[in-house]
C-alpha cells in the first residue's frame, strides 16, 4: 500500500515537473519577447489574448503543425536525439529543485552534484545537433560550445564548492534552511567570506554561459553562425531545442536562488509571534518563484543590453577574472571558517 | 599566421558565408576558406544585386537618370542624387541658387546622419547587441519624417534637379531640424555609455581589423575606412563643392587603424553633420531654389567631366562622357564601397571568423551600390 | 597589477551602466506606432502612385493629352490615350493608364505636366494577388473617387 501511495507521488510530481518545464519554456519566451520590445520602447505581441498572453500557444500550434526536415547527408539518428538530450538532463534537474518546504520531488542529499552532473549533459545536445545536421556553420558552432564548456565550469564548481563548504551539505532543501531571512542569505553572509556577493555574481555569469544565453551565445551568434547548431532544425526539433534551453535557464536561476537568495524563504525571516496569514513573513512557493522570477527577468535584460562577447574574451573572463577570483574565495571562506568554527 | 594550415595537407573547408547571410546584410557573397574558426583566404563574390545602372544611363535622357542614383546606396541616396546632379551641372554649365545649395547641403547632411544612425544599429546588431540598432532606429525615424515631409520619400529620393531641387522646403524643416539636432545631442551621450564604452564591445574592436593607410591607397578606400587609418582625406574639405566651404566644421581622424577608429570616426561624424546643418540653418538665405535659365532638356556639350562628393561611405565619383545628344554617351559611378570591400580579402586574412565579421561591418557595406 | 583591477572595475562599470540605460527605457512609454488599429496621415508631399486631378468646372480630368508625362516617365509606366471627340478642338483623354510594378515614384511625370493634371495619391496601403492588379486605369480610379 505505501508502494502504491510513494509512486502516485512520483508520478503526479513527474507530470507536474513536465508541465511545469513546458510552461515555463513557453512563458519565459512570452516573457522575453515583452520586455525585450519594451526595453526597445515597442509592445511586443498583443494580437494573440490580453497581453498577447496566447502567443506562445500560437507559436506552440505553428511549430507543431510544421514539417520536420532532415537535410540531405544528416545523421538520422544523432539529429533526432539532440534536442531531447538538451531538454531530458534539464526536467530531470526539476526533480530536486525544492519549490517550498515540502514541496520537492526527491529530496535526494546528493542534490546540488546532480543538478550539475545534468548540467554537463546539455553541451552534448548541442555538440550532437550541430554535428549530426550535417552543415558547416552547425559544426562551428559545436566546436564553439564545447569548448565554451571548459572555459566556464571550472569557476562554476569552484563557486559551488565554496557553496558546499560554507552549507555543509549539498541537500537543497537543508541549504535553504540555512538561509532563513535575507541577513542570513549567502549573498550577504559575510562572516564566511567577504566575497559572497562577488561570488553570487560568479555563478551567475557562470550560468549564462551554461545556459548559452548572451551575451556568451557565441555557439548560437546568430549574426555570424546563422544560427549555429540549431541552423537546420526545423518545427518542433527547434521547439524541443528552444524548450530546453529555457528550462536551463530556469534551472540556473533556481540554483541561484537556492545557494544565495534565500530559495523559498521569505526575506523577512519569521517572528516568533508571526501570524501565518501574513504572506509577507510565510516562506514557501510563492517565495521561490518571485525570486526565480526577477532572475529570469535579469536574464533577459542582460539579454538585450549587451553585444556578444569574443570567443577569447569569454576564455580570457573566465582564465584572467572568473577562476582567480572563485579560487581565492574559495580559500578565504577556508580561511574563515577555521578561524570561526574553532 | 603560422598556426593557419598553410600547405595543401592540412585540412582547410570552405565556408560559404551568403548571399543570404544575417551579416551580410544583402546579397554579398564572401567564399571563404577557413582552417576551423580562422579566415585562410576570403573572396567577396559579387553581382547577386547587379541592375546595370550604367548601361541603362546610357539609355535614358540625363534627366530620367536621377532617379537611379537613388537606389545605389539606399541609406544615403541623398548624396548620389548630389554627386550626380553636380556632375551633369557641370557638364552643362548650370549654376545653382544659393538657398537650393543650402537645402541639398541640408538634407544631404540629414541623410548622412540617417545613414551613419543606421550603420551604427546594423553594426552592433552584427556584434550580437539588438537593443541598440531600434534606439538607433527611434532617432532615424525621426530625419525620415523630416525628409518626408520635403522630398515626399523615406527612402530613395529623387530630390534634386539640375539647377536646383524639386520642390522648397516646408515651414517646419528648419525648426523641425534644429529640434532634431537638439534631440540627437541629447541622445548622443547615451549612445557612448550603453554601446561605445561598454567593456564588451571594446573588446571586440580595439585592435581587430586593422587596416593601414598604405592598404587603403592601394585599393582606394575612402570615407570612413580612410579616416580611421589616420588620414584626412574628406571631399568636402580636399575638394569643396557646393557652399561646403562656408560652414565650420572637422574632419574627424583616427589613427588607431582599427575596427573601434571606424566605429568612433562615424560616430564623430553624427556630430559634425549636426553643426553643418545647424549652421546651414541659421544662414539658410532667400531665393530661388531652381536656377532660372536651367534649360529645359539637358545637352551637354561634348566633352568628359567628373564629381566627386563625399558620401556617407566614402567618396562617391560619377564621369560622364557627353556626345552633346541629350541621353549620355557613358556613365561611369564610382562607388566607394566597391573598393573598401575589396580589401576585406587582404585585411581579413588569418582573422577569426568573429572578428572578420566585425570588419566587415566597420566597412559599412551597402551591397546595391557595390553591385550597381 | 593595477592594470588588471582597473580594467575588472571600469568593465563592471560599463556594464552596469549599461544596464541601468536598458532599465530606464524598460519604463519609459513605447514610441511605436500599432500600425493596423492606428494609420499615420501622410504628408502633404508624399509620393505615393499618380492619379489624374479632375477639373471641378468640367468634372473631366484636366489632362490636355500632350504626352509629356509619358515621355519624361524614366520607366515607361505611363500609357495616355486620347480621342478628338466631334467638333471638339483639342484632344480630350480616352484613357491613362500606370503600370505601378515598374514606377519609382520619381515625379518627373507631374513635374513636367503643365496643366498639373497629375498629382500623388496618398495611398500607401497597397496589395495585391497579381501583377496586373498594379496595372492602374487611373481614368476609372479617378471616377470612383470623385462618385462616393
Ligand atoms: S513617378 Fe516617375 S516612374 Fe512613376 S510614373 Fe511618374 S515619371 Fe514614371
Ligand atoms: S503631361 Fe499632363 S496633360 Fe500631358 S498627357 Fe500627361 S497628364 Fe495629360
Amino acid at each position: 500500500m505505501g508502494n502504491y501511495t510513494e509512486l502516485l507521488r512520483l508520478l503526479a510530481y513527474l507530470v507536474g515537473i513536465i508541465a511545469f518545464a513546458a510552461l515555463n519554456a513557453a512563458y519565459l519566451v512570452w516573457l522575453e519577447r515583452k520586455e525585450a520590445a519594451h526595453i526597445q520602447r515597442r509592445i511586443g505581441p498583443k494580437e494573440v489574448g490580453p497581453y498577447g498572453l496566447l502567443q506562445p500557444l500560437a507559436d506552440g500550434i505553428k511549430l507543431m503543425t510544421k514539417q520536420l526536415i532532415v537535410p540531405a547527408g544528416a545523421d538520422v539518428i544523432l539529429f533526432k536525439v539532440a534536442p531531447l538530450l538538451i531538454l531530458a538532463p534539464a526536467i530531470a534537474s526539476f526533480v530536486t529543485i525544492p519549490f517550498s518546504e515540502t514541496l520537492v520531488a526527491r529530496n535526494i542529499n546528493l542534490g546540488l552534484l546532480m543538478i550539475f552532473a545534468f548540467a554537463s549533459l546539455n553541451v552534448m545536445g548541442v555538440l550532437i545537433g550541430g554535428w549530426g545536421s550535417n552543415n558547416k556553420y552547425a559544426v562551428i558552432s559545436a566546436a564553439r560550445a564545447v569548448s565554451q564548456n571548459v572555459a566556464y565550469e571550472i569557476p562554476m564548481l569552484i563557486t559551488a564548492i565554496t557553496m558546499v563548504m560554507v552549507a555543509g551539505t549539498m541537500n537543497l532543501n537543508e541549504i535553504v534552511m540555512q538561509q532563513p531571512n535575507i541577513f542570513k542569505w549567502y549573498i550577504f553572509r559575510f562572516t564566511a567570506s567577504p566575497l559572497m556577493p562577488v561570488a553570487f555574481l560568479i555563478f551567475f555569469i557562470c550560468s549564462l554561459a551554461e545556459t548559452n544565453r548572451a551575451p556568451f551565445d557565441m555557439a548560437e551568434a546568430e549574426s555570424e553562425l546563422v544560427a549555429g547548431a540549431y541552423t537546420e532544425y526545423s518545427g518542433m526539433g527547434f521547439g524541443v531545442f528552444f524548450m530546453g534551453e529555457y528550462a536551463n535557464v530556469v534551472i540556473g536561476c533556481s540554483l541561484a536562488t537556492i545557494l544565495f537568495l534565500g530559495g523559498w524563504q521569505s526575506p523577512f525571516g519569521v517572528p516568533a509571534d508571526a501570524h501565518w496569514s501574513l504572506f509577507l513573513f510565510k516562506p514557501g512557493i510563492l517565495w521561490f518563484l518571485i525570486k526565480l522570477y526577477l532572475l529570469c527577468f535579469t536574464v533577459i535584460w542582460v539579454r538585450w543590453t549587451y553585444p556578444r562577447t569574443q570567443f577569447y574574451g569569454l576564455l580570457n573572463l573566465s582564465w584572467k577574472y572568473l577562476i582567480p577570483i572563485s579560487l581565492f574565495n574559495l580559500l578565504l571562506t577556508g580561511a574563515m571558517l577555521k578561524v570561526f568554527q574553532s | 599566421m603560422s598556426h593557419l594550415a598553410q600547405t595543401q595537407t592540412q585540412e582547410t573547408f570552405v565556408l560559404n558565408l551568403g548571399p543570404q547571410h544575417p551579416a551580410t546584410h544583402g546579397v554579398l557573397r564572401v567564399k571563404l576558406v577557413m582552417d576551423g574558426e580562422y579566415i585562410v583566404h576570403a573572396e567577396p563574390v559579387l553581382g547577386y544585386i547587379h541592375r546595370m545602372h550604367e548601361k541603362m544611363g546610357e539609355n535614358r535622357t540625363w534627366a530620367q537618370f536621377m532617379p537611379n542614383t537613388g537606389r545605389l546606396d539606399y541609406l544615403s541616396a541623398l548624396s548620389y542624387n548630389f554627386g550626380y546632379a553636380a556632375a551633369v551641372e557641370r557638364a552643362a554649365g548650370i549654376t545653382v541658387p544659393e538657398r537650393a545649395e543650402y537645402i541639398r547641403v541640408i538634407t544631404t547632411e540629414l541623410n548622412r546622419i540617417s545613414s551613419h544612425l543606421l550603420w551604427f544599429g546594423a553594426f552592433v546588431l552584427d556584434l550580437g547587441g539588438f537593443t541598440p540598432l531600434l534606439y538607433a532606429f527611434d532617432d532615424r525615424e525621426q530625419i525620415l519624417d523630416l525628409l518626408e515631409s520635403v522630398t515626399g520619400s523615406r527612402l530613395t529620393y529623387c530630390y534634386f534637379r539640375f539647377g536646383g531641387v524639386y520642390n522648397d522646403i516646408d515651414d517646419n524643416f528648419v525648426p523641425g531640424s534644429l529640434a532634431f539636432i537638439k534631440r540627437l545631442r541629447a541622445r548622443m551621450p547615451m549612445y557612448h555609455d550603453l554601446v561605445t564604452k561598454n567593456i564588451i564591445l571594446m573588446k571586440r574592436l580595439i585592435g581587430i581589423g586593422p587596416i593601414s593607410a598604405e592598404m587603403c591607397r592601394r585599393y582606394g578606400a575612402t570615407g570612413p575606412v580612410l579616416r580611421g587609418s589616420g588620414v584626412q582625406f574628406d571631399v568636402r574639405k580636399n575638394e569643396p563643392y557646393s557652399v561646403y566651404p562656408e560652414f565650420n566644421f572637422d574632419i574627424p581622424v583616427y589613427h588607431e587603424c582599427d575596427s573601434m577608429a571606424r566605429y568612433m570616426v562615424r560616430m564623430d561624424e553624427i556630430e559634425q553633420s549636426m553643426r553643418i546643418i545647424e549652421q546651414a540653418c541659421n544662414k539658410l538665405p532667400e531665393g530661388p531654389i531652381m536656377a532660372e535659365k536651367a534649360p529645359k532638356i539637358i545637352k551637354p556639350a561634348p566633352g568628359d567631366y567628373y564629381f566627386s562628393v563625399e558620401a556617407a561611405r566614402g567618396s562617391f565619383g560619377v564621369r560622364i562622357v557627353s556626345d552633346g545628344t541629350n541621353t549620355p554617351y557613358r556613365l561611369k559611378l564610382r562607388s566607394p564601397t566597391f573598393s573598401n570591400l575589396s580589401l576585406f580579402a587582404e585585411a581579413s586574412q588569418g582573422m577569426l571568423l568573429a572578428d572578420a565579421l566585425a570588419l566587415m561591418g566597420s566597412l559599412d557595406l551597402v551591397i546595391p551600390e557595390i553591385d550597381r | 597589477m593595477s592594470g588588471y583591477f582597473n580594467d575588472l572595475f571600469s568593465g563592471t562599470k560599463s556594464l552596469a551602466v549599461g544596464m541601468g540605460i536598458t532599465l530606464k527605457y524598460f519604463f519609459e512609454p513605447v514610441v511605436t506606432l500599432q500600425y493596423p488599429h492606428e494609420t499615420l496621415k501622410m504628408t502633404p508631399r508624399f509620393r505615393g502612385h499618380i492619379d489624374l486631378v479632375k477639373d471641378e468646372e468640367t468634372g473631366e480630368s484636366k489632362c490636355i493629352v500632350c504626352g509629356m508625362c509619358q515621355k519624361a516617365c524614366p520607366s515607361g509606366c505611363i500609357t495616355v490615350e486620347g480621342e478628338k471627340k466631334e467638333g471638339a478642338k483639342k484632344k480630350t483623354l480616352s484613357s491613362y493608364t500606370l503600370d505601378f510594378t515598374k514606377c519609382s515614384l520619381c515625379g518627373l511625370c507631374v513635374e513636367n505636366c503643365k496643366p498639373e493634371a497629375i498629382t500623388f495619391s496618398k495611398d500607401y496601403n497597397l496589395a495585391g494577388p497579381s501583377r496586373e492588379a498594379y496595372v492602374f486605369d487611373l481614368v476609372k480610379r479617378m471616377k470612383e473617387r470623385c462618385s462616393p
